[in-house]
């Protein structure tokens, strides 16, 4: 793992690890980085499909409890309007539809990034606390096919960082 | 050198930051006021006035549940009074929070990085203090959970055609989506704080609520899509919630409600109070946790503008209140204008339209708008004026509609002030709490605004 000290190196590194051909690579940073996800090729999640999902579940449980409720289990009439008012539901299928979506939004992130995870082998690199400060890391993962340990270590001191270490696991 | 420090206070009016900030200074500045052993004597001055207003909440409260509603000064006909006065003002201040957190930033507005955390805050806050008097308002407050639809031996269920159901789904659809959205947003300075801090409780605690966030950037990628999606979920959200509210009205046909208006003049009135709020908190804040670095003069200044625009659609809907009522040409229509303007109510009547039109006519001045103090007087006259706007609609058109046999007027008892000054206690005590043990600005998001945070791209890569 390498420690830089802008953004710029970071980014610059990490496109010079993927040219490489490392594919098990992960960077660190204070903030998200636009140009990072590019240049570690992390444009496509499937977060916005599991929104939609949960939205039109809301949309739907929202719509159906109403009908059920009001035309099957309790049907009473309300100011003469029919059973079925669909133009009274609006409002409450649409609030389940943002509850919903909100929720698997939130589910998902987790779900997605593996969170809540207490441990993980970088927290062991004593200088990995600066990730959140000011700092920016790139680690090349040890699954990484062309992973060896000095070589990848060598590679890592040509790109200039300010120190590279070793994440224990 | 004096010449190059005059201008600094030149350069931070037009900047959302200041300059000479980095990475760490921005982080340790942040984080400081939440890990420091020290703490100002006006977060405790600030602090125990929220306490004690929060014991005479409580103590409120208590009262109600012994003797009932009846402690109130509800009198037929006007059941609403107070407490639904209250509740519309809090929530309408809650909406500024999601409009800075979710609209603008889907406008990629940049100054709002700054503000948000404490705006969603406010919010949640707000929204707490609003739900308090709905079910405090039910009679039997116990029996709260009625409202909501659930297998029951009674054999009965809600009216699904009445906007107070619609309400319930509405509020509380949209506290969770606050509190959600608040804490999606607060996961990456969560990380920072287990990282800064030397106590192990606290690292403990703060390691906890982090959820093991390390800032990857393949998370970075799901977190910045999972902020743009429920921003663009909570943006018709907010609209729909004061929309909603407004209904609560509209649908009803007592005078001076029943009317297509409310529902953009309600959420405009939202705004408008929801941001005299955020300058009422931003403004002591800053200069108290010297942060005039981060929440600049162009922060106010932005504010006071949105205020100005807000204010001006409420000016106005006030005006278009009073003509569609003489267009109608119905004569409760007119009667209901009437005894506003010029009936028992007419003091805050005209107490509302100086607070909420001419007041806020001085914004239009930049040496107002630049001028913390004077912005600070001016939020909280709109927070009054918009009070009033509240009470005036709710209790002067419940207390005269078509019967005049039945009219009566509303008098406040002590217990409605106590229990309107006592959510103002509960909403300083959560705030302050909330400022001690969490960071006010969103520090991952301030990072980003600083100019080192742009990557530089080489030529011909």
């Amino acid at each position: 793992m390498a420690e830089f000290e802008s953004p710029t190196e970071l980014v610059a590194a990490a496109r010079a690890a993927r040219e490489k051909g490392y594919r098990r690579l992960d960077a660190y940073s204070p903030f998200p980085i636009e140009e990072l996800t590019d240049a570690l090729h992390l444009h496509h999640n499937k977060l916005p499909l599991l929104v939609l999902l949960g939205g039109i579940l809301g949309g739907l449980t929202g719509y159906l409890l109403q009908y059920y409720v009001t035309v099957i289990y309790f049907p009473i009439n309300i100011g003469g309007r029919p059973l079925h008012s669909w133009p009274s539901y609006i409002i409450i299928t649409f609030e389940m539809t943002i509850l919903f979506a909100a929720i698997s939004a939130v589910l998902g992130l987790l779900g997605l990034c593996g969170l809540p995870m207490p441990y993980h082998p970088t927290f062991n690199v004593p200088r990995f606390a600066l990730a959140s400060r000011n700092r920016f890391f790139l680690c090349i993962e040890a699954r990484d096919p062309l992973f060896d340990i000095t070589q990848t270590c060598q590679f890592l001191e040509t790109l200039e960082p300010r120190e590279v270490s070793e994440v224990a696991h | 050198m004096a010449e190059e420090e005059q201008q600094d206070p030149h350069v931070a009016a037009k900047t959302i930051i200041a300059p000479g900030y980095t990475f760490g200074t921005v982080t340790d500045q942040i984080a400081t006021v939440v890990l420091t052993k020290r703490t100002p004597i006006f977060w405790f001055v600030s602090f125990g006035t929220g306490l004690v207003l929060l014991l005479l909440f409580l103590l409120a409260v208590g009262l109600l549940f012994v003797k009932g509603v009846g402690i109130w000064g509800l009198r037929t006909p006007v059941m609403w009074g107070f407490a639904i006065t209250n509740f519309v003002w809090w929530i309408g201040i809650g909406h500024a929070g999601t409009l800075i957190s979710a609209i603008l930033l889907l406008l990629n507005q940049r100054w709002r990085n700054s503000i948000n955390r404490f705006a969603e805050a406010m919010t949640l806050f707000a929204v707490s203090c609003a739900g308090m008097f709905p079910v405090l308002h039910l009679g039997r407050p116990w029996l709260a959970y009625w409202l909501f639809p659930y297998p029951n031996t009674m054999g009965v269920q809600p009216n699904f055609r009445s906007p107070l159901v619609w309400d319930v789904f509405a509020v509380s659809t949209y506290a969770t989506v606050s509190l959600l959205f608040w804490y999606v947003g607060l996961m990456p300075d969560l990380a920072t704080l287990r990282d800064r801090t030397h106590n192990r409780f606290a690292r403990f605690t703060y390691g906890i609520m982090a959820m093991g966030w390390r800032g990857s950037a393949k998370h970075w990628s799901i977190y910045e899509t999972a902020s743009l999606l429920l921003a663009g979920l909570a943006t018709p959200l907010v609209l729909s919630v004061h929309t909603v509210v407004s209904f609560d009205f509209t649908i009803a046909i007592v005078p001076g409600w029943h009317s297509t208006f409310f529902p953009p003049y309600f959420v405009a009135g939202a705004i408008y109070s929801g941001f005299a709020m955020v300058l009422a908190l931003a403004i002591p804040l800053r200069s108290v946790y010297g942060l005039q670095g981060l929440i600049t003069d162009k922060h106010l200044d932005n504010a006071a503008k949105v205020m100005l625009a807000t204010g001006l659609i409420v000016a106005y809907a006030y005006m278009m209140e009073t003509f569609s009522a003489w267009y109608t040409t119905n004569v409760y229509e007119h009667q209901a204008i009437w005894h506003r303007m010029f009936g028992p109510y007419r003091v805050a009547y005209w107490s509302l339209i100086s607070c909420n039109i001419l007041a806020p006519q001085a914004l239009w001045f930049k040496r107002v708008r630049s001028n913390p103090v004077l912005l600070f007087i001016s939020s909280i006259v709109v927070l009054v004026g918009m009070w009033l706007e509240r009470y005036v609609i709710i209790v002067s058109s419940l207390a005269q509609d078509y019967l005049p046999s039945s009219w009566s007027i509303f008098q406040a008892t002590r217990w409605d002030w106590a229990t309107y000054v006592g959510t103002i206690g509960l909403f300083l005590f959560l705030f302050f709490l909330f400022i001690r043990l969490l960071p006010m600005i969103s520090i991952f998001e301030v990072r980003t605004l600083l100019p080192q945070a742009k990557v530089e791209e080489e030529v011909g890569n």
